[in-house]
């Protein structure tokens, strides 16, 4: 006979009443662990589209020169007079450590052309490296093939140019293959075709002006994916675009902190649950309590029963806890991702949290419980009967 | 020797002009291995009185000494200490917990107690023999009878070996057959030397113990009425037992039978 065996007998004697804490507290530990799992299933999810959805690094020639932008992204030190990339060093990218992070690298030769009387900005790009790093792009027509340009919206509205016109640009002619949807974007301005069509205009066989990364950062931080490609093109200046970096996890950090105020909520509600019921439970033994006192219980023997109770309960509600959000998360996945496997990694740390949280919420609301029961003076309790 | 002495106990209730007197004022002295029964009207302070020597319900003023150990200038703490190692209580109404077994309400006292297992079921299991409950230590309290719950109380009460044994109405709740055995079994573990004092109405309880102290409005009225053995109770002592039988026990004053 320990104290130990006083309060597990109490809780199988009182079984609704342990049941009615341990419910209270698996809500509260189940729907926490749900919503930081998906929560970040979700985030992971996003940030996945988000790295997809265009540019993040930048790979410009190495030179001082004037700030200019592209795509209204400020970009550091970028000159339009200036030397080329290789575009065999370019290659080198493809055997960077975390090489299977790069979702796409999309080489550019920019020129400045005269078409018309106008002074425009030219631009051959790798049309299957923009699906990805344009996925906005909306062109009403066709991918260009050798001879052939597609016009931003601007551009083709100043040259006064649809699909199908035939267009010069330094004594060559090619044919407009289609027209860019407005972007709202520089694009608007200029004219694009294929890389080696562009190469070809400008003399510059086998170089590229700059180029664009789409770098999947979930489990490799953007930096360090700078510095990877950075060691394999000591000529270029590798820039991460700062705006999108920040701005991607500024979204994602704004939906998790609302998640875990969520769940703090609840856990505050969970906690009351506890408090109240372990408040009740304590007042319906007055005259057991009484008796502990009056055959010699120490105050501190009658508030490690009452601990005793909250924590089997407790740590119960945090095993069962884990598992019912672990679960639910897998069926939410389900139901609000499309095309996820429902595949949540268990994670150990989480399990040992969510255990470790309720120990302590349980334990916290039944302070005041404790220290009531404690109080009770034995000869008033057993007057009481 | 004196082991219990008190001196001038007083105990009150209220402020004001509201105040009761629980207690007024009473003195006495109980040698060690004595069986005292307390006797009185309902309201006479009885249970009070036990409560105090029970160290659970500290005097407004006098004091009060067991074992030459002021027990109300210790702490709470102390006094439950005190409780734990030098009493034994035998409650009205049983007060078992009625989710433990029979042998585990007599080894609650020892829930607190550093010793092994097999140690604390030996010192049970003897309690248990000493009360006559062989048999019975795994049925819950709602599975016995009156009488052997209140053998289950006494057991627990001696389980620690306690040389004071305080005991509220232990036949309150009883038959006679039972009450007589209860009492028989209180008068083998008196004439072990365990001290008892009893509070009881019952006057064919009373002439049980070997001593009498009635009080009456919180005061001391009769005391040291010595009962010797229960084969001379029957006999009228001309000076010392004015109470030799039930009857006049009964005389005495207000007292309800059992």
């Amino acid at each position: 006979m320990t104290l130990k065996t006083i309060s597990i007998r109490n809780l199988l004697r009182r079984k609704q009443k342990a049941g009615f804490i341990l419910a209270g507290l698996v809500i509260g530990v189940s729907t926490v662990v749900g919503i930081i799992t998906f929560v970040e299933a979700m985030a992971n999810d996003i940030n996945h589209n988000l790295e997809k959805y265009g540019a993040n690094i930048l790979i410009v020639p190495r030179t001082e020169n004037l700030a200019l932008s592209y795509g209204g992204l400020a970009l550091g030190g970028v000159s339009f007079e200036m030397k080329e990339i290789q575009e065999i060093e370019l290659a080198r990218v493809k055997n960077i450590k975390n090489a299977r992070n790069v979702a796409a690298l999309g080489p550019l030769v920019l020129g400045a052309v005269n078409v018309a009387s106008r002074n425009m900005l030219m631009a051959g790009v790798d049309f299957k490296a923009a699906e990805i790093l344009k996925p906005w792009w909306n062109i009403k027509g066709a991918v260009p093939e050798e001879n052939e340009v597609i016009l931003g919206a601007d551009a083709a509205e100043i040259l006064n140019l649809s699909a199908g016109d035939p267009i010069t640009v330094k004594n060559n002619s090619f044919v407009v293959s289609g027209i860019l949807q407005p972007t709202g974007s520089q694009d608007d301005q200029l004219i694009f075709t294929r890389l080696v069509t562009a190469q070809t205009i400008f003399n510059k066989k086998g170089r590229i002006s700059m180029a664009e990364v789409a770098a999947l950062c979930k489990d490799c931080p953007i930096e360090e994916m700078v510095k990877q490609i950075s060691d394999v093109l000591p000529a270029a200046k590798v820039m991460a675009i700062q705006q999108v970096v920040k701005g991607r996890m500024a979204v994602l950090a704004q939906f998790k902190k609302f998640s875990y105020s969520i769940s703090g909520v609840i856990l505050l509600i969970g906690s009351l649950v506890v408090l109240v019921t372990m408040m009740g439970s304590v007042r319906e033994r007055t005259d057991e309590i009484g008796i502990f006192r009056a055959i010699g219980f120490r105050k501190g023997h009658i508030m490690k029963i009452i601990f005793m109770e909250a924590s089997i309960v407790s740590g119960l509600a945090g095993i069962i806890g884990y598992f019912t959000g672990y679960g639910a998360t897998k069926v939410a996945l389900l139901v609000f991702i499309e095309n996820h496997s429902g595949h949540v990694p268990f994670r150990f740390e989480l399990a040992v949290g969510a255990v470790i949280t309720a120990l302590i919420l349980g334990v916290l609301s039944s302070a005041y419980p404790a220290i009531m029961a404690s109080r009770l003076d034995p000869n008033e309790a057993l007057r009481s009967l | 020797m004196n082991y219990i002495i008190a001196n001038h106990l007083v105990k009150e209730y209220g402020q004001g002009d509201a105040v009761v007197s629980a207690i007024d004022g009473i003195s006495f002295e109980i040698e060690e291995g004595e069986f005292v029964g307390i006797m009185g009207e309902s309201g006479a302070g009885k249970s009070t009185l036990l409560g105090m020597m029970g160290a659970m319900n500290a005097p407004t003023s006098g004091k009060l000494m067991v074992d030459d150990i002021d027990i109300y200038s210790l702490t709470q703490e102390q006094r439950a200490d005190f409780r734990r190692e030098f009493l034994g209580f035998v409650f009205q109404s049983f007060h078992l917990v009625s989710y433990l077994t029979v042998i585990e309400n007599i080894m609650l006292p020892l829930a607190i107690v550093m010793a092994g297992k097999k140690k604390k079921v030996e010192m049970a299991e003897a309690a248990m023999s000493q009360v006559g409950l062989s048999g019975k230590a795994h049925r819950l309290p709602n599975q016995i009878s009156g009488g052997e719950k209140e053998r289950v109380a006494i057991a627990r009460a001696i389980v620690n070996e306690p040389p004071v044994l305080l005991a509220d109405e232990p036949t309150g709740n009883v038959d006679t057959k039972t009450s007589h055995d209860i009492m028989k079994l209180l008068h083998r573990l008196n004439d072990k030397g365990m001290t008892i004092i009893m509070v009881t109405h019952n006057p064919d309880c009373a002439g049980y113990a070997r001593r009498i102290m009635r009080l009456s409005d919180g005061k001391l009225v009769d005391d040291n009425i010595k009962l010797r053995s229960l084969k001379r109770w029957q006999k009228k002592e001309k000076k010392q037992e004015p109470f030799p039988n039930p009857t006049q026990v009964q005389a005495a004053g207000s007292l309800r039978t059992g």
